[in-house]
């Protein structure tokens, strides 16, 4: 049986097709994997099915019976048996994971939600995945376990089929392997899973099933078995850009932290970072490397401890749009950004200043008048890297995820870039949740675990397992 | 630009319910309303007197928006500022006292507008309610020292000015305050698109946690721009006192302050724009009293207040 | 003491109302600036109706004329996606507007009604406000206990959790928005009726007030009401000064304002506002 059939869907945003006649077709009782490079268009094939993302055309069945696209919602996937985690969770961070499993389908009693009766359904569901305490609020539970309330979620509305959007890019490798073995159990029990990722390992170790989709096309299908090289082509189109780490000898301490505490968030970090060095921090999300990277930048003040950053700094923030560009400038008023004390009071025209820089950057399009917001995720970051990199006399570079959300010509792009800026002497201090992108570039890495280093690990020792295990507090 | 023509549109049809709810003819009323404004020179002076105040309070709604800071409290600001500026203005000898009125009215209206920015940059009281309540306070203020201290015995006004500003002539109550008022637009403007503090400024309204990033500080750059903002509120009374009175009253220039928040929001909290909205909504204000003989003013109070909702919708 | 504690009940009765009205819009995720202007036309619709129906009469049309301005704000706030703060401010300066042309269209006046029928007996008091105790209560309940108050409080920290669910969030707000100018409307109803009459301007910032004893009260009915006892005693012993005359009368009428900043600025970092307060959806 057919579990998921769409056809010829088509959706726009602004004037950049988002889907271009992309299809899928699920069968019932597999796992199905979704891949593509980011900007693909896997997420949004994704919505539509699960009718959040409105398609302009095309045809949708589920379980065999045809869905209207024009009027297509949430409420009537949930009707057909079909559930969706989002890569953003959707959780309310307030309420208990019991009042968000069973929001908007409560069961009563009387005018009363019955919350004895929620409570035990929603237990039991959580109990087959490994999540206790479900009148624990959401803000108290760790990634994996908001990950697991989203699937009981949809579990306990009686969903068959599930739709995971990235569901790994949150979590370690350990957390990861447990939830490969929460989708296989339920695969198991006859659901569908169709997954969303960027990440081709974790297809070959999955997926019955694969679709490749590029530009809003589907540009291949696979069965289970298929060589990972193989699919890594039909992703790029191509032979894909490879990494290729250089040596570099360390010279003088440029960026120090001794003893530095911030909040509960960061409890007694010391590290350093040499010229030319790069330095790699893994954590999962929430451990304090996200607050020890903005003390260093100087927009945290530590409550403890002493930072020393010899020389001029930049600094590429974690949260692009909320720290590194401001959508309604343009984009000469973002390349100055951070060094308009270096300009005169009055200041001068700005446009001439930004035309180069746009062009080192490769930004596209490289018009200083531009709005920020009117840029691709790739050129925005991009007008970052080139902003912190391009300065002559960079001594120490902070960069905290410099490639998330970026394509894949960015993300090379943007990795050379600080290879360059370490091999022409800055201190690098490099924040991933990408282990394979700390792996290409840095020579050692700190794991964080709650507001501690846990770990350092010279590159050569840095396995998935030993990082993973690291991450989660499980050994030295 | 449709927007703008939408809120129009609205207006003029509830404007029309609201004079044939009365038994007038709208087209009536229009015409009136037209030639008793721009129609000759003393309506266009009245227009620019009335229009005075509103370029001040505009400017200071959107200074502190360009912020992403709402000063609804221009209300208050403008008060003490021309309470100050009258008592100033009787105290000082002639050949300074327009100056030095000016600049004690805008001291006075900085001052009231800082306490709320130290609150939000200390606290994280919101602007929005502290100024409103400031508004009260400085009404309750006002009225005490008045009576207290400043009215002159058996009245509810200050002593005369020394110095006044120049009248625009034809009889009206419009004076060279127009002139400083245009002056204060353009120089917001200069500030706002010309000098680094402005564009910090700007920065910091976009996306306060970028500028920080980029190094400005939130809880300086809050509590000058509502300084600032109060500031601009506070030279209000330039046209009221200095310009027509010559002494502060009770309750001069009340609902400006409010008004500056259509003006601001007409005028897309662009500094040279609100000089145009001003002078709109001055022409409803004196085409309003106008046709006080046809229809209660009080229309124009609602249709000013149907401008804004209908202005402050957006494309989605 | 007896007269001084009821009259700060009578003093706050107004506050609770529109402080109630305002948490349920706002736990919704909706800016209520717009309560004083509720008040303010529930005042003068209750003048209306009282006239003409009595005190009932008074006490549903105060009600309606408070749906109605909340009618106008859901619509430019929702639908049209206006901001929040100026589309609240807004709709405060369309009831002073709209109510002096009313006072003068129906009542040839500039400053108030004639004399209607209003709260005269104690019993009738009580009535009043024991059912204002009630229904402080009864939202309590309503928003921690029934599946609607459970999507009411989601919908103010995450619309799009609530809606990936199928929860209406728009829909919930609309009508969230609308109980809203019902409460602050009957708070009105009680400044009309308890003053036999309408004056211009009587709601006189206590919507603002009211607002403010939402933030003091962190959202919650029980809350709210509790601090706007607070406020209504506050507004009781300043009362109380004035006739004694002990302090100048415009520096007693500060207390509550001066208060009511106060409260605010300790307030803040002890209690979060809802997550998404203000913010326009779908995004």
């Amino acid at each position: 049986m057919i579990a998921i059939q769409a056809d010829a869907i088509m959706k726009h945003y602004g004037s950049r097709a988002a889907l271009f006649g992309a299809s899928l077709a699920v069968r019932a009782g597999t796992i199905h994997a979704v891949v593509g490079e980011n900007g693909a268009g896997k997420s949004t094939l994704l919505r539509v099915v699960y009718g959040e993302t409105r398609a302009e055309g095309g045809q949708l069945s589920l379980k065999g019976r045809a869905v209207p696209l024009g009027t297509h919602a949430p409420r009537d996937a949930i009707a057909a048996g079909v559930g969706m985690v989002h890569q953003h969770f959707m959780l309310v961070p307030t309420l208990s994971v019991l009042d968000n499993v069973v929001l908007g389908r409560e069961p009563r009693r009387g005018p009363f939600v019955d919350v004895r009766r929620a409570a035990a359904e929603v237990a039991e569901v959580g109990k087959r995945l490994g999540l206790e305490g479900v009148d624990r609020p959401v803000e108290e539970l760790s990634v994996g376990e908001q990950q697991r309330a989203e699937i009981v979620k949809v579990l306990w509305r009686g969903a068959d089929v599930i739709l995971l959007d990235e569901p790994t890019a949150v979590l370690t490798p350990p957390e990861v392997v447990a939830l490969f073995e929460v989708l296989r159990a339920l695969r198991g029990e006859g659901k569908t899973i169709v997954i969303v990722t960027h990440k081709l390992d974790e297809v070959v170790a999955l997926a019955d099933e694969t679709t490749v989709l590029r530009a809003g096309r589907v540009v291949g299908e696979f069965a289970a078995g298929t060589a990972a090289d193989d699919i890594a082509r039909a992703i790029v189109g191509g032979t894909p850009p490879v990494d290729a780490p250089a040596a570099l000898t360390p010279g003088d301490v440029r960026l120090e932290a001794r003893d530095v505490a911030i909040g509960r968030a960061v409890r007694g970090v010391s590290l350093s970072v040499r010229a030319g060095e790069i330095v790699g921090i893994a954590g999962v999300l929430g451990n304090g490397q996200s607050e020890l990277m903005l003390a260093l930048a100087g927009i945290l003040r530590p409550d403890a401890g002493t930072i020393r950053v010899g020389g001029r700094r930049g600094h590429i923030p974690e949260d692009r749009h909320a720290r590194g560009i401001i959508l309604d400038f343009t984009l000469a008023e973002n390349l100055v950004l951070g060094r308009q004390r270096e300009l005169a009071m009055w200041l001068p025209p700005l446009a001439p200043l930004a035309r180069a820089a746009l062009a080192r950057g490769r930004v596209v399009p490289p018009d200083p008048d531009a709005h920020a917001a009117e840029l691709s995720g790739g050129n925005q970051q991009r007008l970052v890297v080139e902003r912190e990199l391009g300065r002559p006399g960079l001594e120490v570079l902070l960069a905290a995820e410099p490639t998330r959300g970026v394509d894949i010509g960015a993300s090379a792009w943007i990795r050379a870039r600080i290879r360059e800026a370490a091999a022409a002497g800055a201190a690098v201090l490099l924040g991933s949740s990408d282990l394979g992108e700390l792996r290409s570039l840095a020579g050692r890495i700190l794991v964080f675990y709650r507001g501690r280093i846990a770990a350092e690990l010279p590159v050569a020792e840095a396995t998935d397992e030993r990082l993973g295990a690291a991450m989660l507090g499980l050994s030295a | 630009m449709t927007r703008l023509a939408i809120a129009l549109l609205v207006a003029v049809a509830v404007a029309s319910a609201l004079i044939l709810l009365y038994g007038e003819s709208p087209a009536h009323v229009y015409a009136l309303l037209l030639a008793r404004t721009w129609g000759d020179a003393y309506g266009l002076g009245q227009v620019v007197f009335r229009a005075t105040p509103l370029v001040f309070t505009g400017l200071a709604v959107a200074f502190a928006f360009r912020a992403g800071l709402f000063n609804i409290g221009a209300e208050g600001q403008l008060l003490v500022g021309s309470f100050v500026t009258g008592i100033v203005g009787a105290a000082l000898p002639a050949p300074v006292a327009v100056a030095g009125s000016l600049a004690a009215g805008a001291l006075a209206g900085a001052l009231l507008a800082g306490i709320a920015g130290a609150l939000r940059a200390r606290f994280g009281a919101h602007e929005v309610i502290t100024t409103i309540m400031l508004n009260f306070i400085a009404q309750a203020l006002v009225l005490w020292a008045g009576r207290e201290a400043f009215f002159l015995p058996e009245t509810v006004h200050t002593a005369p000015v020394t110095a006044r500003l120049a009248s625009l002539g034809a009889g009206t109550a419009a004076s060279t305050a127009f002139f400083l008022a245009l002056a204060a637009a353009i120089a917001c403007h200069v500030f706002l698109y010309r000098l680094r503090p402005g564009f910090e400024l700007r920065a910091f309204g976009a996306s306060p946690l970028a500028a920080q990033a980029a190094g400005i500080s939130a809880g300086r750059t809050i509590v000058l721009t509502m300084s600032a903002s109060g500031a601009l509120a506070g030279l209000v009374g330039a046209g009221t006192v200095l310009g027509y009175k010559g002494y502060f009253e009770e309750g001069m220039g009340s609902g400006a302050g409010f008004m500056g928040i259509a003006v601001a929001l007409l005028a897309r909290n662009h500094p040279l724009a609100v000089v145009p909205a001003a002078l709109f909504f001055g022409t409803l204000a004196q085409g309003g009293l106008a046709a006080n003989a046809l229809v209660p003013k009080e229309s124009i109070e609602v249709i000013q207040a149907v401008i804004i909702l209908a202005a402050a919708g957006r494309a989605r | 003491m007896i007269d001084f504690f009821l009259q700060g009940l009578r003093i706050s009765a107004p506050y609770v109302l529109a402080a109630l009205g305002g948490v349920v819009g706002e736990r919704a995720g909706v800016i209520q600036l717009g309560l004083e202007g509720m008040l303010l036309g529930g005042a003068f619709a209750a003048t209306v109706g009282a006239e003409h129906a009595g005190i009932l009469g008074g006490l549903a049309a105060g009600a309606l004329g408070g749906v109605a301005f909340a009618a106008i704000y859901a619509f430019v706030a929702l639908r049209a996606r206006a901001d929040q703060v100026i589309a609240g401010v807004a709709l405060n300066l369309l009831a002073v507007g709209l109510t002096r042309y009313l006072l003068k269209l129906i009542y040839h006046s500039a400053s108030n009604s004639p004399r209607v029928v209003g709260f005269d007996t104690s019993a009738e008091t009580g009535a009043f406000l024991g059912a204002t105790a009630v229904a402080a209560l009864a939202l309590q309940v309503w928003m921690l206990r029934t599946p609607a108050g459970l999507r009411l409080r989601a919908i103010g920290e995450h619309p799009d959790a609530a809606d990936s669910l199928g929860v209406d969030v728009l829909r919930l707000r609309a009508a969230a928005v609308l109980a809203t100018g019902l409460l602050a409307g009957l708070g009105g109803a009680w400044l009309a009726l308890d003053n036999h009459g309408f004056v211009d301007r009587m709601s006189g910032g206590r919507g603002y007030i009211a607002l403010a004893a939402v933030i003091f009260g962190r959202w919650s009915p029980l809350g709210a009401a509790a601090a706007c006892l607070l406020f209504g005693f506050a507004d009781a012993l300043s009362l109380g000064l004035q006739t004694a005359q002990t302090f100048p009368r415009e520096l007693t009428q500060m207390l509550p304002y001066a208060l009511t900043i106060i409260a605010v600025a300790g307030m803040v970092g002890r209690s979060r506002a809802p997550r998404a307060l203000g913010v326009r959806w779908p995004p």
